[in-house]
């Protein structure tokens, strides 16, 4: 027999996991919808505003209100994937062509389970961050995984075995490789600034990073041109705009996903969307404070657990503003040529992630001599 | 049983299995995801030994950017399945084969022979779980920061050696490359 506490403490795991599970979910949905007003409304057109739900959309002033917002065209657009004809094309290696929208939403979906998004002060004054899985090695946990989510993509050109969706997964193995470099160095420096000299704790710790931002500088502010190059590789990690090699519609129809329909298709716009979602996050975390308040401002939020929803709402507010921001880049850049795309990850960035390294190196030595010297 | 023998036994079935069928598949892409398998296999036994930064380390460089990198040059060059038969060193692959293997048994032996069967008695020392590096006592312990502090203190010597062998590479890769160029102007 299992005993009641160690069932009570799974089923406690099991439903924050869940919970996790069904935010991130519906952020990402939401994300869509996001992205096509956003579009909309830098385009000077209306968006998605007919679908309707029967009852909540005929309640007065709400009902109305969120049809005109399209907040019923996410469950439309998720429905219309599920009931779509399935069409396989005779000519896919059909095993790998299976798998690759799983490979590609799985990884999206791990990373969030030591994703921090939030802090709860106990009445003794401890600080018990609000994370499923509170890893010392979180920041390497979430580049490791995400890192095997292009396997989905590489998979998915493989396998339909024609010449648009191959193309677009050599492109896209071959900007990850090129990204991942630079993404990894950006970040060396922030790890240095966050472990003070002789401190016991490990700050490659996603929790340890946001709270070393707590009532001082945000790191954004401290390291401008680590954030930069952060941001720029995340993108294009997360294959936006306008770094969408693996996709790009003019050049290759449909790219990786040229030979997929109906849900495998949704499978793979959902991972990409999850995988904004969760870079956002991580963005917010390392370098916007995370759910701390302002710069060099302490939190003007009491400690109880009003404060704890006032930070994580905080939180949420910088991420979706950092997916504002994704959406924002898109429809304001053009798209990079392959050769360009190259050229500015070996050429540009990883010199550039080098330097500032060796910079911050230089600059972090001399900091600590002189306040020990003091 | 516990959960953890159950998981051992799961994953080292995962990277023996990934490793065999990886030698044993005709086509050269499905041979790479298999050795994808085996390698994430063997970051998932590191999780079990709480070896948690070298198995993290293990999938960021060998699955996650090494394996990308055979794949590319596998799907760039479009290796089929005839990719392998043509090569000419299939005894030569053999003898390397069964050298490798001999070693392992031997290296199984040794370890046996030396340590004896019984399951209870303790080889390793404990893991600690504590940051506190001092001096040359290296902690054997699951904090990043030993790791730091092992490779520029105790190792440094072996660390600046593969350093200069990658650096070596590098310099040879580079020398090939430019050599094609200038065959083909």
């Amino acid at each position: 027999m299992m005993d009641l506490e160690l069932l009570q403490v799974l089923l406690l795991k099991c439903l924050f996991a869940f919970l996790m599970v069904s935010v991130v979910m519906s952020m990402a949905g939401y994300s869509v919808l996001a992205e096509r007003k956003v579009s909309a409304w830098m385009q000077g057109r209306v968006g998605p505003n007919r679908t309707v739900l029967p009852l909540v959309g005929y309640v007065p002033l709400i009902g109305p209100l969120l049809r005109g917002l399209g907040m019923f065209q996410p469950l439309a657009d998720g429905l219309k994937f599920l009931f779509k004809e399935e069409i396989v094309p005779g000519h896919v290696n059909k095993i790998y062509y299976y798998l690759a929208p799983l490979v590609a939403l799985v990884p999206a979906l791990t990373t969030m389970t030591v994703l921090p998004f939030g802090e709860f002060v106990d009445s003794t004054g401890n600080k018990i961050p609000l994370i499923l899985a509170n890893l010392d090695v979180g920041v390497l946990f979430i580049f490791a995984v995400s890192s095997l989510g292009v396997y989905g993509i590489v998979l998915a050109g493989w396998s339909s075995n024609s010449k648009y969706p191959f193309l677009g997964g050599i492109r896209s193995s071959a900007q990850m490789i090129s990204y991942e470099l630079a993404m990894g160095l950006s970040l060396l420096p922030v790890f240095l600034w966050t472990s003070e000299p002789g401190s016991m704790v490990s700050s490659l710790s996603l929790v340890q990073i946001a709270n070393a931002q707590d009532s001082s500088a945000w790191l954004v502010l401290v390291q401008p041109l680590s954030a930069l190059i952060f941001l720029i590789a995340l993108f294009a990690e997360t294959n936006r705009l306008p770094f969408d090699m693996p996709e790009s519609e003019t050049d290759l129809v449909g790219g990786f996903h040229t030979e997929y329909g109906s849900f495998k298709f949704g499978i793979f716009f959902v991972a990409e969307y999850a995988h904004i979602v969760i870079g956002s996050a991580i963005f917010t975390l390392i370098f916007l404070g995370g759910w701390h308040f302002l710069p060099w401002i302490n939190d003007p939020w009491p400690t109880s657990w009003i404060g704890t929803l006032l930070g994580t709402g905080w939180f949420l507010a910088k991420t979706v503003f950092l997916i504002f921001f994704f959406i924002w880049i898109r429809w304001t850049l053009p798209r990079f040529r392959y050769d360009q795309v190259m050229s500015l990850g070996w050429t540009k960035l990883l010199p550039l992630s080098l330097a500032n390294l060796v910079f911050y190196v230089i600059l972090i030595t001399w900091l600590d001599q002189s306040a020990l010297n003091t | 049983m516990n959960i953890v023998d159950l998981l051992f036994y799961f994953f080292a079935t995962l990277t023996v299995g990934g490793a065999v069928l990886m030698v044993f598949s005709k086509h050269p892409v499905p041979a790479a995801l298999f050795m994808i398998t085996s390698l994430v296999g063997v970051a998932a036994l590191f999780v079990l030994l709480e070896a948690f930064f070298l198995a993290i380390l293990q999938v960021l460089v060998y699955a996650g950017a090494v394996m990308v990198l055979f794949l590319f040059i596998i799907m760039l060059l479009d290796v089929g399945p005839e990719g392998g038969k043509a090569s000419r060193i299939k005894v030569v692959s053999g003898l390397a084969g069964s050298v490798a293997a001999g070693l392992l048994v031997i290296l199984v032996l040794n370890f046996v022979l030396q340590t004896g069967f019984e399951s209870n008695r303790q080889i390793w020392p404990a893991i600690d779980e504590s940051s506190m590096v001092t001096g040359q006592n290296l902690v054997f312990s699951t904090a990043v920061k030993n790791f730091g502090f092992g490779l520029f203190t105790k190792y440094m010597l072996p660390l600046q050696v593969s350093g200069f062998l990658l650096l070596a590479a590098m310099v040879g890769v580079i020398i090939l490359s430019k050599k094609s160029v200038a065959e083909e102007s």
